[in-house]
């Protein structure tokens, strides 16, 4: 072809950087802490759900609603409902989508022109970027920035914070959408109250719509509330609420997610679903349906997988923090999600030549070599940054403790061997 | 800590102050303006599905509308679903342009065919469905300002996606070959070769392609696909060929992949779908095949949209088809059994449609039939008039006759709808007792063969 083969929305997006972490883990013998999802079993009863789902009725081998199979928009509304302070109408103002990436996809075409700008909060999940520029919009980043902990003591992730003032400056008239994400991946901050107001007031007197992403919602640790933000005043007209099955339910295979939001801007995201996969699959909407029904009936109780989860989790965060800093990296404390980021700047200073490509960022070197050298899986945290701000944020690696005990067992022994390693 | 609070806390209170902009407009009266939808889908927002299932849903209707089975999946295609549910690695995230041994499996299935070898991570991305696959082609090769020739009628996703990509559908329509009126075939359905040429221009990326055809159920012949391929080969253009019927191809016909052909392999994406290869459109997924430099755009897309398709109906796909890939000349390999019993409930109802005097075409391939419906004269005056004859057609018969089915016009662009609003396509992969239902109501009409007969039956006024 003369002219360029691909699309031009393709400009610029096609680079993965996860590939080669994926490769070389499988090229290693690696005890897995990089990739973000659990290694361990979904609950009993979301296992059953799917069985069912897939046993029952053959019809659930056909299409379902479009917009979502009706028994699972039906039950998100009336859960979500509750906690988001509306009246949710299934059909109106919830569209089940292929994950929460899917939603993400959704929202962005939806309601992202050529020319728009999009306020990035970074580090960020990777996916926004592209994401955006893919639907013509400009991303503008924004950092949350560490504040330094007194020395020797831990760093909490929510000690990352924006300045009022910059994210200020960043709304121009240009600004079509800002993308929230908390509880954060890679840092595991969880957003207050008052850094929503901030947010939503800005967002309110900028005319802007929110897109949050909130799959990892129930993750939240040391007694920390996640808040939607489409609960604050004047924020549910403006606010699309994303959320994922595969977090929620410890099955991310299964690939559903939700969005949620008021009819008059749902519609449109209807209208980019029905001329893009136009439907889910029935079966796994079947199980979470389910799913759904069951921590409705066990809300707020000690038998609630949403409260058993992060309460395991939290042990698991805990023991990785502990076991992390006996070879001299940083973990930072998250308040949520099932990441957390270690500082890995003393590394920097007493290994600064680690062998890289010119110019790569010393974190993928340092996560490269981890690899190799150590068996241990983390990503490096500069992925989640915006290429221009790469180099002041070189020095972390994210980890992920969504694992089994006997993947943090093995990681101990990892450790233990480094920690012999480090000894003169 | 403390300072960056005080800060905040000074911000928060002014911007709750700062209700007006600096024109001292109130900002709540811009707020229905700022949430317009992107540019990319104005006037995409309808969608015939929705508003026929929405139809079709009451329980009493018979429903013949939708290409939905209502028959079983072969029973080992549902084993091997329920095997993967119990499965715990599966629960979790796969490779995200197909799960290993799905791919494999694809490449081993599609190698056959090709008679080629097929890389099964190069030359392969699993999609959502046949749709998704549809996404990421259109998404990832054709750009605002380039054009892509639609065959009309046409599956109905294929111009509004075209349009979501800023591109511009090019229309040529099939036209039925004058009959003697004795036997109405697909095959009598064809477009004009110059009038094909005609509408190549410098800005044409792709063509689409579908083979067998829904709604028509035409199976493209060698020649029909050789002036298609010379045609792609001379102007330099893409061809995505949606095949997700290809197995559905009745006697006397055979499905051929225009990819085969001579310099056709490095400019055509194929795209199939588990949902129709196995009587299984819930589990949405479909796939592209296509040489590497085209499928990695594809991939492109995938890691920008939804990453990675669910785990274990892929891997319970990837088993069904290893059931299959096992027999393919044995009788029993779903893949020949299936078109054989559809062709059994084809023939009934070309001979149940002809008995009440309406002209279907007989599908060579595909689970659609379409009939004109004009001499049943039905009265329609009750439905709304700014719409085609074949839609209120359809909602008038859903509403009295509680049969649905889906109006031929819905797969045209609307200056082809005239041609063709005097159709409505049946959908025949139905259980036995479904086409019981449906004879039963279609014998109850009977065509006025004059106006004396119209008289005759008042209950058709």
């Amino acid at each position: 072809m003369a002219k360029q083969l691909q699309a031009r929305r393709l400009n610029g997006i096609d680079h993965n950087p996860w590939v080669e972490f994926v490769r070389l883990s499988k090229e290693y013998d690696v005890v897995n802490l990089g990739q973000g999802f659990p290694d361990f079993s979904p609950p009993d009863f979301a296992v059953q759900a799917f069985q069912q789902a897939t046993s029952g009725d053959f019809m659930l081998n056909q299409y379902t609603m479009a917009f979502g199979y009706p028994p699972l928009t039906k039950i998100l509304a009336s859960f979500f409902g509750k906690l988001l302070g509306q009246e949710l109408d299934p059909l109106k103002n919830v569209l089940v989508t292929v994950g929460a990436y899917g939603a993400l996809f959704t929202a962005f075409q939806a309601l992202v022109d050529e020319g728009d700008e999009v306020i990035i909060i970074e580090p960020a999940f990777d996916c926004y970027e592209p994401m955006t520029l893919m639907a013509g919009g400009r991303p503008v980043f924004v950092s949350l920035r560490p504040s330094p902990a007194p020395k020797g003591q831990l760093e909490y992730s929510n000690d990352w914070q924006l300045d009022p003032t910059e994210l200020a400056s960043k709304f121009t008239p240009r600004t079509k959408a800002l993308v929230l994400n908390t509880p954060n991946n890679p840092l595991g901050k969880v957003f207050s109250k008052m850094e929503l107001e901030l947010v939503a007031d800005l967002c309110q007197q900028h005319d802007v719509l929110c897109i949050s992403d909130e799959v990892y919602q129930w993750l939240v640790y040391d007694g920390h509330q996640h808040i939607s933000i489409a609960s604050l005043p004047g924020m549910w007209e403006r606010t699309l609420t994303i959320g994922s099955a595969g977090k929620s339910f410890s099955a991310t295979g299964w690939k559903v997610g939700w969005v949620m939001g008021p009819d008059n801007i749902m519609k449109h995201l209807r209208t980019v679903h029905q001329n893009s996969v136009f439907h889910c699959p029935t079966q796994a909407q079947a199980a979470v349906a389910q799913c759904f029904e069951r921590e409705q009936q066990n809300f707020g109780q000690p038998s609630s997988y949403f409260l058993q989860l992060p309460k395991a989790m939290q042990l698991n965060r805990d023991h990785m923090i502990r076991s992390l800093q006996s070879v001299g990296l940083k973990p930072l404390v998250p308040q949520g999600s099932y990441f957390l980021i270690a500082d890995i700047s003393d590394f920097k200073t007493k290994m600064p030549n680690l062998p890289g490509a010119e110019d790569e960022p010393y974190d993928r070197r340092f996560a490269k070599w981890m690899i190799k050298n150590k068996g241990l899986v983390a990503i490096p945290v500069s992925i989640f940054f915006s290429q221009p701000h790469q180099k002041d944020f070189d020095h972390y690696i994210r980890f992920c403790f969504v694992k089994d005990e006997a993947t943090l067992q093995a990681m101990d022994e990892r450790l233990r061997k480094w920690k012999r390693e480090l000894q003169p | 800590m403390f300072l960056v609070q005080r800060r905040l806390y000074s911000l928060v209170s002014r911007a709750k102050l700062l209700k007006t902009n600096a024109l001292g407009f109130s900002t709540s009266a811009k707020m229905a303006l700022r949430f317009k939808n992107a540019k990319r889908i104005e006037g995409l927002d309808s969608n015939v599905w929705v508003e026929f299932t929405k139809l079709a849903a009451d329980p009493s209707v018979v429903n013949l509308g939708q290409g939905l089975p209502d028959i079983s999946p072969p029973t080992y295609v549902k084993e091997e679903l329920s095997k993967a549910a119990l499965t715990d690695n599966l629960n979790q995230y796969t490779r995200g342009f197909g799960h290993p041994s799905l791919v494999k499996a694809l490449s081993c299935l599609y190698e056959k065919i090709y008679q080629h070898p097929i890389d099964p991570n190069e030359e392969i991305v699993v999609t959502v469905g046949g749709y998704g696959s549809l996404l990421n082609a259109i998404q990832g090769l054709v750009d605002p300002g380039d054009e892509v020739i639609i065959m009309v009628p046409f599956y109905d996703c294929y111009a509004p996606m075209v349009r979501m990509a800023g591109a511009t559908p090019v229309f040529i329509p099939l036209r039925s070959k004058p009959t003697d009126g004795v036997k109405w075939s697909s095959s009598d359905w064809t477009f004009n070769p110059q009038e094909l040429e005609s509408k190549f221009s410098s800005k044409t990326k792709a063509i689409i392609l579908n083979t067998p055809h829904n709604p028509i159920g035409k199976v493209y012949t060698r020649e029909e696909l050789q002036v298609i391929a010379d045609l792609c080969i001379k102007y330099d253009t893409l061809c995505i060929s949606d095949e997700v019927y290809e197995w559905l191809v009745y006697t006397g016909h055979k499905h051929i992949k225009i990819a085969t052909f001579p310099g056709m392999w490095d400019r055509t994406i194929t795209i199939g779908s588990a949902g129709k290869t196995f009587s299984v459109t819930g589990w949405k997924l479909g796939w592209s095949i296509g040489p590497s430099h085209l499928i990695k755009h594809l991939q492109t897309v995938q890691q920008n949209t939804i990453y990675t398709c669910a785990t274990p109906l892929q891997a319970a796909l990837a088993q069904a088809l290893w059931v299959d890939i096992k027999r393919m000349d044995d009788p029993e390999c779903y893949f020949n059994s299936l078109p054989k019993e559809l062709e059994v409930k084809r023939d009934r109802m070309v001979r149940l449609l002809n008995s009440v005097g309406l002209k279907p075409i007989i599908p060579d391939g595909g689970y659609f039939i379409i009939a004109d419906v004009s001499s049943l004269d039905a009265d329609l005056s009750d439905m709304k008039s700014d719409e085609p004859y074949d839609y209120k057609f359809v909602k008038w018969m859903t509403k009295n006759k509680k049969l649905s089915a889906i109006p031929v016009s819905a797969f045209c662009d609307s200056e082809s709808k005239p041609q063709f609003e005097k159709l409505v396509r049946f959908c025949f992969i139905k259980k036995d007792s479904t086409l019981d239902a449906a004879e039963e109501i279609i014998k109850g009409w009977h065509s006025p063969k004059s106006d004396v007969n119209k008289r005759a039956f008042p209950s058709l006024l």
